[in-house]
Parts: C-alpha cells; sequence; structure tokens
C-alpha cells in the first residue's frame, strides 16, 4: 500500500445467492485469490492475485463467479493509457524488465482478416467435399529442380527427405519446461493421430516421447538443450530455431524453479540452473555459417533428415529467407510477431518483427523472382487462428502453417498471459505436479483431434468453394484472395487485388 | 525483380590474401587456388580479386576496369572519359571461356590520366577529381560501372565461384606483390557482375566477410562528404569510410581502425596509457558514427600494403601466418595452408585490432 | 589401422569413408574439410593436415587426434569422447559442449567454452595450453575450463569479458590474474589445495598427452573463478 500500490486489473464477483461455498474455487486457484473465513463462515478473494484465467468461473458447480474488468481507473488520456502509466509505476516499483507471456496483444493490423477468398459460380463448378475426394496431403521438403534418369530410360524416383503431412497444419515449438509434460503428451499423442507433426521445443525430447518420433521434429536451439546424437535420430526432422516471432532478436531463459525432475533430465542440465539460450546461436553470425549447421546437423544424421530453418519475420526477411534457401536447409518456417512465448520482454513481444502475412508474402515472391521456391517448402506461424488462415497462408504461398496458441486454447488455455508465473491452473505452462495433472493427456489430445479434423473440414470446404479438389492446386493461388480495406502498398506486398478488381 | 542499389542485400562471404613485404611479384594462380577450400562459404553468386603492382608499364595512370552492358555504352562512356581524360590505352580485358562462368558483359580496361586544364579549372585534387568522376558514371550512366579505378592495380570480378572467376580473368598471367579475394554468399541473385567483391575506390580495395548492423547509420553519415552509396553493401559504405578516414582527414590506418572497430568503453576506460585512452576518447567521440556494428572481417588493399581487420567482438574468423615474405590472410587456416603449406606463426587477431602489412615497410 | 587419403575428396566423402570404418583410423592430407567424425562414436581417429570447421560436432564418444592446428567450432555441442589438439584451435570451440575433453596445446580464439554444461556424470573439460581469447566461458553453465597460458610471456592469458554471464561449473586460470577484469556476478579467488585436487587428474592426463612437466604447470598459483549464483537474471524482470 502506499506510492506502490497499483489497483488490481480484474475483479471477482461472486454471486452470493448462488454460491454454496463448496470451496471448489479455492481447490482450484493456484495464484490463491479464494479462501474461505471459516470464521465468518463466508467466501473471501484476493483480487489482486487474480489474473483472469477463468478457472475458478469453468469448475464453479453453481455459476455463481464472473471475473470483470475493473473501472477503477486513472483520469483518461489518449497518451498516458491506464496501461502505459501501470508499466511505468510497475518499473518504478522493482527496477526490473517488463515480462509478458503469449502474443502481441496491440491493435496492430491482423491482415487475415483484411483478405476475402473466393468461390466459383457458373463459369466453373464447386466441388462438394462430402461427396467427392478432397486433398489434403502435403510433402515438405526440397525439390529437385530437375529429373533424372537413369542409363536404361528409367525414372531415377528418389527424392531428398520430406515430411508427409495429412493436412497443411502442425503444431509448433514448445519446449517441455515452458510447458508441461502432459501437455507434450497431449501434442504427441494428436500429431501421431492426425498424422502431423509436433516439435520439441529447445528443451530436449522426453524420454518416454522418442516413441512417437516419426511425428516428431526436434529443435537445436542456442542452449542446445538435451542435443545429442540419439536426440538428432529420434524426430523425422531437425529444426534449427534462428527466432521466434514473439521475440526476435533475443534469447530465451528459462528459471531454474522450473528446471526440476524430468525437465532437468530432458534437458540434460542440473536442477535449479537456469537455461539460458543466448540471442544468437554462438557458431552463426553470417549466413555461410548457417549452411555450416545446416549441413553440421546433415552429417550427424547422415542427410535422412529435412532441416527446418526458423526465422522470426523481421524487415530484412525476403533477403534471409533467400540466404536460407541457399544454404542447403530444407524447409523455412517464418514465425509472426504475433506469435505465442512462455515469456518474453514486453517492449520486445510488442514493438519488434512484422506480420507474418506480409513476411510470408514478399518471401514466397522473392523464391519465386530468384527461382529458388522449390529449393525449400515455407511454413508460417504466429498466429494462425482458424481453417480459414490456413487457407488464406497456402493461397498466399505456404506450404504449411505452425499452429501454437490455437492448440493451446484447445487444451484449455484461456490467454490470460501470465505463462511466466509457472502457476498455470491447466495445467498446460506449469511444472507443478498438483496443476499438470489437470491436463489428462488422452482427454487433451482428443481435444486437439477434434479442433484439426474440424478445422480439416472447413479447408475443404472452402477449398471445395474455390472449385480446388487438391490443396497444391491453392499453394500460391492468389487470385483466389482479395484484399478488403487496404492500401496499394499493402495490396502490392501481399500480391493481390483488391475486392471488386 | 530489384537489382544491388535498388535493395540492400546481406552477404555473408570468404576472404583470402596474400603479401610480399619485399615486394615480390607472384601470380594470381595461388591466390585462385587458396579459396578452393572454403568453397561452402560462398554460394557461386560472386567472386573477385584484386592485384596490386600488376600494371608496372602503366603505373602512371589509372586504370579503369568497366562493364558496359551494350557497345554503345561503351561508346557513350568513352566520349565522356575524352572530355576528361588523356586514354593512353584502351582494351577489352582478356578471359578464359570456361562453363562455369556465363553471361559477361562487354568488359574493357582504359589506362588513363586526368585533363590537367580540367582538373585546375575545377580546383580539386586529382584523386578527388578522379574520384569524383567514377561516381558520377556508376551513378547517372545506366549500362556502364567502373569497377577499378587505381594505379597501378586491379580488380577481377564475376558472378560465379571464385576459383573459377579466377581462371575466367587468367590471372595466372598476372604478377603482382599484393592480392585479396573474395567469395561472395549474397542472399539475392542479382546477376548482376558489379555487385561482387573487392569494392574499390581509387587504389583502395576492400574485402569483406559479414553483414553489419550499424549501415544506415553510417552510410547516411558519409554520404554528407559526396560519398554516393550506389550499392547498399556494406563493402562500398566501409571503402568509403576508409577513403575519409585516410585520404580526406589523414588518419593513419591503425587510427582509422580505431574509429571503426573501436574499443568499448569498459576497455578505454581500464587503459592505463592514458596518452593512449586519450586518443581512442578522441577518435571514438569525434567520428562516433562512423563506428561499424555487427560482424566484419575486413582486408583493405592500398598502394604497398595490406590492412586486416576484425569487428570488436569478432564475429568473424581470420587467420594471419607468414612464411619468408610472405604474409597471409584469410577467412580459415585452410586456404593459407594451400597457399603455403609450411606457413608458420598462425594466428587470429583479436577484435578490432588492425594487422598492418607495408611493403619494405613502407618506403616502397 | 585403415587410412583415408583426404587430398582429393569434399567432406561428405571423408566422412563416408570414415563412418565405413570401425576402431582405428588416420585421415591424411586434410586441408580444410568440414565436420569430420560429426555425430560418431566408437572410432579412434588421428588426424594429418588441417580439419576444417565443426569438426566432432555433436561427437558421441569418439577419440580424435589432430597433428595440427584446428579450425572454428571444434567439439561443437559434444556429448563425450575426447579430442587432442597439437596445435591452435580457433573460435566458439567447445560450443554448448556437455561432455568429454577437448585438450589444445596451442592457443584457443574467441569464446571457447562457450555455453558448456555439465549434467549428472557429464563433466565437459577443455584445457588450452597457450593463451585464450576474449569472451572465454561466456554463458558457462557446468563444466571445468582451466587455461594455463604457457608460453604467455607478459601477455594476459585470456582476453577481455571473461566469464560473461557464466551461471555454473569452474574457470582455472594459471595465474595470479590481477590482469583480468571479472564481471560482478563471479568471485575470482586463489585456488586453494582441495579446489586443484579436482582438476589433477585432468593435468595430469594434459602432461601425458604433451608430454609436459606436472611439476611446471603447478609452479604457478591457479586461480579459481566460480559464479554467484546459477540464476543470474532472477531479479531482472517484473511481471507484466
Amino acid at each position: 500500500m502506499g506510492i506502490e500500490f497499483i489497483y488490481p486489473e480484474f475483479e471477482v464477483i461472486r454471486n452470493n445467492d448462488r454460491c454454496i461455498s463448496c470451496q471448489i474455487c479455492v481447490q482450484q486457484c493456484a495464484n490463491e485469490v479464494h479462501s474461505y473465513d471459516k470464521e465468518h463462515k463466508s467466501m473471501k478473494c484476493d483480487e489482486a492475485k487474480c489474473v483472469n484465467c477463468q478457472r475458478c468461473v469453468s469448475f464453479c458447480p453453481t455459476r455463481a463467479l464472473k471475473i470483470v474488468k475493473s473501472d477503477c481507473t486513472l483520469r483518461e488520456n489518449a497518451n498516458w493509457s491506464d496501461n502505459t502509466v501501470k508499466e511505468i509505476y510497475k518499473q518504478a516499483n522493482s527496477g526490473g524488465v517488463l515480462l509478458s507471456s503469449m502474443g502481441n496483444p496491440d491493435p496492430y493490423p491482423v491482415y487475415w482478416d483484411k483478405i476475402l477468398i473466393n468461390a466459383s459460380q457458373v463459369t466453373n463448378p464447386s466441388i462438394d467435399p462430402l461427396r467427392e475426394p478432397m486433398e489434403t496431403r502435403v510433402f515438405l521438403g526440397r525439390k529437385p529442380q530437375k529429373v533424372r534418369r537413369s542409363e536404361n530410360g528409367k525414372l531415377d524416383c528418389s527424392l531428398p527427405p520430406q515430411l508427409e503431412l495429412s493436412m497443411p497444419v502442425m503444431f509448433s515449438a514448445m519446449s517441455y519446461g515452458s510447458v508441461s509434460y502432459n501437455a507434450h503428451k497431449s501434442l504427441a499423442l494428436a500429431a501421431s493421430e492426425l498424422g502431423i507433426f509436433y516439435n520439441t521445443g529447445e528443451g530436449g525430447l522426453h524420454e518416454d516421447f522418442y516413441c512417437y518420433g516419426e511425428n516428431t521434429i526436434v529443435q537445436v536451439a542456442s542452449g542446445r538443450f538435451g542435443v545429442h546424437a540419439d536426440f538428432l535420430e529420434a524426430g523425422a526432422a531437425i529444426e534449427i530455431k534462428m527466432g521466434q516471432g514473439a521475440k526476435p532478436g533475443i534469447g530465451g531463459h528459462l528459471p531454474g524453479t522450473k528446471i526440476i525432475g524430468d525437465v532437468s533430465r530432458t534437458r540434460m542440465i542440473p536442477e535449479g540452473s537456469d537455461a539460458i539460450s543466448p540471442a544468437p546461436h554462438h557458431d552463426i553470425y553470417s549466413i555461410e555459417d548457417l549452411r555450416q549447421l545446416v549441413f553440421s546437423l546433415k552429417e550427424a544424421t547422415e542427410y535422412k533428415k529435412p532441416i527446418i530453418v526458423k526465422v522470426a519475420a523481421v524487415h530484412n526477411i525476403a533477403a534471409i529467407a533467400s540466404g536460407i534457401a541457399r544454404s542447403g536447409a530444407d524447409i523455412i518456417a517464418i514465425d509472426g510477431f504475433r506469435g505465442g512465448t512462455g515469456a518474453a520482454p514486453t517492449r520486445i513481444r510488442d514493438n519488434v518483427g512484422i506480420p507474418v502475412e506480409l513476411a510470408l508474402a514478399c518471401v514466397d515472391q522473392r523464391l519465386r523472382d530468384e527461382n529458388i521456391r522449390s529449393n525449400v517448402s515455407l511454413i508460417v506461424g504466429g498466429s494462425i487462428r482458424s481453417a480459414a488462415d490456413v487457407v488464406k497462408a497456402v493461397a498466399l504461398g505456404a506450404d504449411a502453417c505452425y499452429v501454437a496458441t490455437a492448440a493451446l486454447l484447445a487444451l484449455g488455455c484461456h490467454l490470460c498471459r501470465t505463462c511466466q508465473s509457472g502457476k498455470c491452473n491447466w495445467g498446460i505452462a506449469t511444472q507443478r505436479p498438483e496443476l499438470v495433472k489437470r491436463l489428462e493427456p488422452e482427454a487433451g489430445s482428443q481435444r486437439l483431434i477434434h479442433l484439426m479434423t474440424a478445422w480439416k473440414h472447413e479447408i475443404k470446404e472452402l477449398m471445395g468453394g474455390m472449385g480446388i479438389n487438391s490443396i497444391e492446386a491453392l499453394r500460391g493461388n492468389r487470385l483466389m484472395l482479395r484484399g478488403i480495406g487496404l492500401t496499394e502498398k499493402e495490396l502490392a506486398i501481399l500480391g493481390i487485388l483488391h475486392a471488386g478488381e | 525483380m530489384k537489382m544491388e542499389g535498388q535493395v540492400r542485400i546481406p552477404s555473408g562471404c570468404a576472404i583470402s590474401a596474400v603479401i610480399s613485404k619485399d615486394g615480390n611479384k607472384m601470380s594470381g594462380e595461388m591466390i585462385t587456388n587458396s579459396m578452393k577450400p572454403m568453397h561452402d562459404r560462398s554460394n557461386g553468386l560472386g567472386g573477385g580479386f584484386a592485384g596490386y603492382g600488376i600494371y608496372p608499364a602503366y603505373k602512371e595512370f589509372y586504370a579503369f576496369h568497366m562493364f558496359f552492358d551494350t557497345r554503345d555504352t561503351r561508346k557513350k562512356c568513352e566520349a565522356f572519359l575524352k572530355e576528361r581524360f588523356e586514354i593512353v590505352q584502351s582494351e577489352i580485358i582478356p578471359t578464359r571461356k570456361i562453363p562455369a562462368i556465363t553471361d559477361e558483359p562487354i568488359i574493357w580496361r582504359y589506362f588513363v590520366a586526368p585533363l590537367k586544364s580540367i582538373v585546375v579549372s575545377l580546383q580539386l585534387d586529382e584523386k578527388e577529381f578522379v574520384a569524383r568522376t567514377v561516381m558520377k558514371i556508376n551513378e547517372d550512366m545506366s549500362g556502364a560501372y567502373v569497377f577499378s579505378s587505381g594505379k597501378n592495380m586491379g580488380t577481377f570480378k564475376a558472378v560465379g565461384f571464385p576459383e573459377d572467376v579466377g581462371v575466367f580473368y587468367k590471372l595466372d598471367e598476372y604478377e603482382g606483390y599484393s592480392w585479396t579475394a573474395h567469395g561472395r554468399y549474397p542472399t539475392n541473385t542479382p546477376g548482376w557482375w558489379g555487385g561482387a567483391h573487392p569494392f574499390t575506390l581509387l587504389d583502395y580495395s576492400i574485402v569483406h566477410n559479414g553483414e553489419i548492423s550499424s549501415y544506415d547509420a553510417n552510410r547516411r553519415f558519409i554520404e554528407m562528404f559526396g560519398y554516393k552509396c550506389t550499392l547498399q553493401t556494406d563493402t562500398e559504405v566501409i571503402t568509403y569510410i576508409m577513403d575519409y578516414l585516410l585520404r580526406v582527414q589523414g588518419l593513419t590506418l591503425s587510427e582509422a581502425a580505431s574509429v571503426v572497430a573501436a574499443p568499448f568503453w569498459s576497455t578505454i576506460d581500464a587503459k592505463t596509457d592514458l596518452e593512449d585512452q586519450k586518443k581512442h576518447s578522441y577518435l571514438r567521440t569525434l567520428f562516433s558514427s562512423l563506428l561499424v556494428t555487427g560482424p566484419f572481417s575486413i582486408v583493405l588493399g592500398f598502394t604497398g600494403g595490406l590492412m586486416a581487420l576484425n569487428d570488436r567482438l569478432k564475429l568473424r574468423s581470420m587467420v594471419v601466418g607468414e612464411k619468408d615474405d610472405l604474409v597471409f590472410i584469410a577467412s580459415e587456416e585452410a586456404a593459407i595452408r594451400t597457399m603455403e603449406a609450411n606457413a608458420e606463426n598462425i594466428w587470429s587477431p583479436a577484435g578490432g585490432e588492425p594487422v598492418i602489412i607495408k611493403v619494405k615497410e613502407g618506403m616502397f | 589401422m585403415k587410412i583415408i587419403d583426404a587430398a582429393n575428396l569434399d567432406y561428405k566423402a571423408v566422412n563416408e569413408a570414415l563412418r565405413r570404418t570401425d576402431g582405428d583410423c588416420m585421415i591424411k592430407g586434410c586441408c580444410g574439410q568440414r565436420f569430420i567424425a560429426a555425430g560418431m562414436s566408437g572410432k579412434n581417429l588421428t588426424i594429418q593436415g588441417l580439419p576444417g570447421n565443426a569438426m566432432g560436432a555433436y561427437l558421441n564418444n569418439a577419440h580424435i587426434t589432430v597433428h595440427s592446428n584446428a579450425q572454428d567450432a571444434v567439439g561443437d555441442t559434444m556429448n563425450e569422447g575426447k579430442i587432442l589438439i597439437h596445435g591452435n584451435i580457433g573460435d566458439a570451440a567447445g560450443y554448448a559442449m556437455r561432455g568429454g575433453k577437448i585438450y589444445v596445446k596451442g592457443n584457443a580464439g574467441y569464446r571457447a567454452g562457450i555455453h558448456m554444461k555439465a549434467y549428472k556424470e557429464k563433466v565437459p573439460v577443455i584445457i588450452i595450453g597457450g593463451c585464450a581469447g576474449s569472451f572465454l566461458g561466456e554463458y558457462q553453465a557446468g563444466g571445468i575450463i582451466i587455461v594455463l597460458g604457457l608460453h604467455a610471456g607478459q601477455k594476459r592469458i585470456v582476453g577481455n569479458f571473461p566469464c560473461t554471464g557464466m551461471h555454473g561449473g569452474k574457470m582455472f586460470l594459471r595465474g595470479d590474474c590481477d590482469d583480468i577484469c571479472f564481471p560482478e556476478q563471479v568471485t575470482a579467488r586463489r585456488a586453494a589445495p582441495e579446489d586443484l585436487d579436482e582438476i589433477l587428474g585432468y593435468l595430469s592426463e594434459y602432461c601425458a598427452d604433451f608430454t609436459c612437466s606436472m611439476d611446471k604447470l603447478l609452479s604457478a598459483p591457479f586461480t579459481v573463478i566460480t559464479p554467484d549464483s546459477n540464476n543470474p537474471y532472477k531479479q531482472m524482470y517484473v511481471a507484466n
């Protein structure tokens, strides 16, 4: 109290007519917002601790609870918003760098929402996906520029290593440590069932999950946690993480409090020790060094696995992608600035990078201009929210999409954006056993399967409407898109016409 | 697609250099071969060389190496040159047809001397006049590009792997006392020969590896002094910075190195030699916009010498070796071993520590 | 012993030949070929000539002896095994190595032992006979880095900014290190005999490998550097 006091962001509204004092809210809240006052036989709450994760709301048997935004505000000021002022108070109180979680919440343009999809009318038929074949299978990897034949004229049908996906969506990297064992298991189970891939993130691969290797992408980041020969062999592909959309240009930092038990074992670092991922890979300071890391991984795995290079969408992304496409990498993953994170400095998350829609459009075009588009497949991520976003991304030129926030939402995440606390009431971004067990992997994977199956149907519906019955006929088919309310410049970068043109 | 100059194209690279401290001549074959073990550092989109002491018969004349897109452009450019220079020799630069190098432009060289009357009337120093003319051609004359303009030196560059570029230009038939080489890994294919390195102005040539992060701060500062960064490359801006610091400001090589790769303030603060501390503080404050950050290793070629320099964090590798009168510099030791299997005193200079080699200790 | 003549082979061919051998093997005429023995195990390899970058990357229990210098990124993310170098090594040696040993007779470039780790029985060790460049042991999270500074003369045995971000493991520098500036989050002190006990085994192994005298090594004092915390950035953030 006093000068350091900041009024709580949320208010807990309890309908006392409905509340039966069952104390389920007390049990469910790891933030210890709710308590039962034995003396007065009444429920109490400390709103200052509430993060608005909606756990208590969801589990209250009598629907007695709701969380609302507090209306205690500072005097209105269009320049000094409530948030801006409170951030200053927090820093003046602590001297700390502001730390946030999940994706950039600021009102930047979402280009997906300004792009509309075409449909067939009269001149060519739309297709009914429920009764006609509709293909969503995708192969990610380098496609050779030239057909080769043996001496007797027989086609040489060998291809560089490819990833086969049943639909153009995969679960993007979330490390074990930043998310829980059960979250990883849910993702692994769902990916196997769906015929797609999940990604280990940079925290190594838990020994229990080696059996899902065929549907696993293993990640090598600058900290090289848990990276060893067996790990590299375990996955279907290896991803080099150069950057992340939520925090381009900086590294990662998993606090020692989360490095316990199996997380420590999987990362192969001692318990309680901070897991620090440096900002760059210290063996990559230039594009030719990336080639060196790509080929060192290929040598170590005998050229059997495609290598993905993941980069954040930044200003110079087209040139960067061009360099990667010539580095020997098989796949480029581009992560847009709205992508999620377990923790990132607020200023970085909210001010660095560019939208993935623009990055994808300019990269795809640049690679075509240089005739190296077939050298690589393109994956985009960083807030792909729906099947419509997927269809728009593919039409702009992506081979596949990475989703993570959407997957976490399916697992119960309510986007309270406090992953960094480690007290995730939904059992996702936590290592506390009593919380982790709230996420039951079988049930979690089922919800992920539901989500992806639904998206797959929707993708097919949208494709069918355009008269397209195979996903490859949609890829780069920008005539199927029109912009709405976009400037000439934005349309030019996206390479699409305006609605009505 | 946008060409170099219309868009900034960062690139990675391999560099190599050799110099005879006694001024003994060597053919360009050795430097060409030195690029072979570093093949993977380039991607076939640019290779080039600079040789010093290669034109003894014309050593009093500026040697202009030029690319032209058409015969017409060449004729037009010649007419322009004749208004300003005496052209004592004009010839095609001899090349070998090899499958690895294709789509060559018209490659020409002129040995020229500025017309005294013009230089006097413009009240310009002769070098300044030549530099401005080169920049004018490169900026204004579409289809013509001067890629070398020093005396008794020349650069040779092309789109291709450097080891092929050396064969293409018949470097084995030239003799120089120092050579630098560059293999490029650009993040684009402008398919334009002028984009290859070395980049030169007068007798300064730069080969460079790395992508600097200070580029536009440096460019916007240096352009105040009449330089035009038409290519938007790191190498170009570093060349102009060096020309400005060495020729215009008259700094020594090591002083110039202290500007572009200035020590950290903590290192300056910790210096016990107060005179040295004052000097570094002064240079860093005075030329603060010429501090180059981000990874780079460069070799600066000039008449009678070479200077090698790494960025202050040493984010690029660079190795130096010696054998008798020869000094070798390269991104990888393997390049040095290819030039001289028995090279001695192999060492890696620290970040920001210039290595300066002058032929006959500068009495050349 | 199987002999591979690398004179006219690229790295892919050298490694393919190497994969086909078991046990003892020698590579002759090496000149800059990269990735030698990347990810390999169960080999005893001798290299004549100069191996290229990323030699022994992800090395998984193989033994490599190099009779000359080695270039950058030796033992990158090495897991187990031993690399013995009779010359100097380039930059970023032992980056993120988790286990095994890299013993160097000569000098090391910048960023040796960067982000070196340790885990349970795995304790990686780097010994540099000569001097090390700047940023030695940056982000060191575990393991042991020893710099002996033999033949250093008046030169400082490590460059600038050693131990930046160090949060685990130990560093031993032979000398009193009065002239070296360490960051705030580490403690540097004269090594007591019990500190040295921890590294005597490695030092005597090093002496045997490079035929030098243990008495000479121990004739100078050692400075031991340890991090104050394995959570160096805990206080840096405030939840937003």
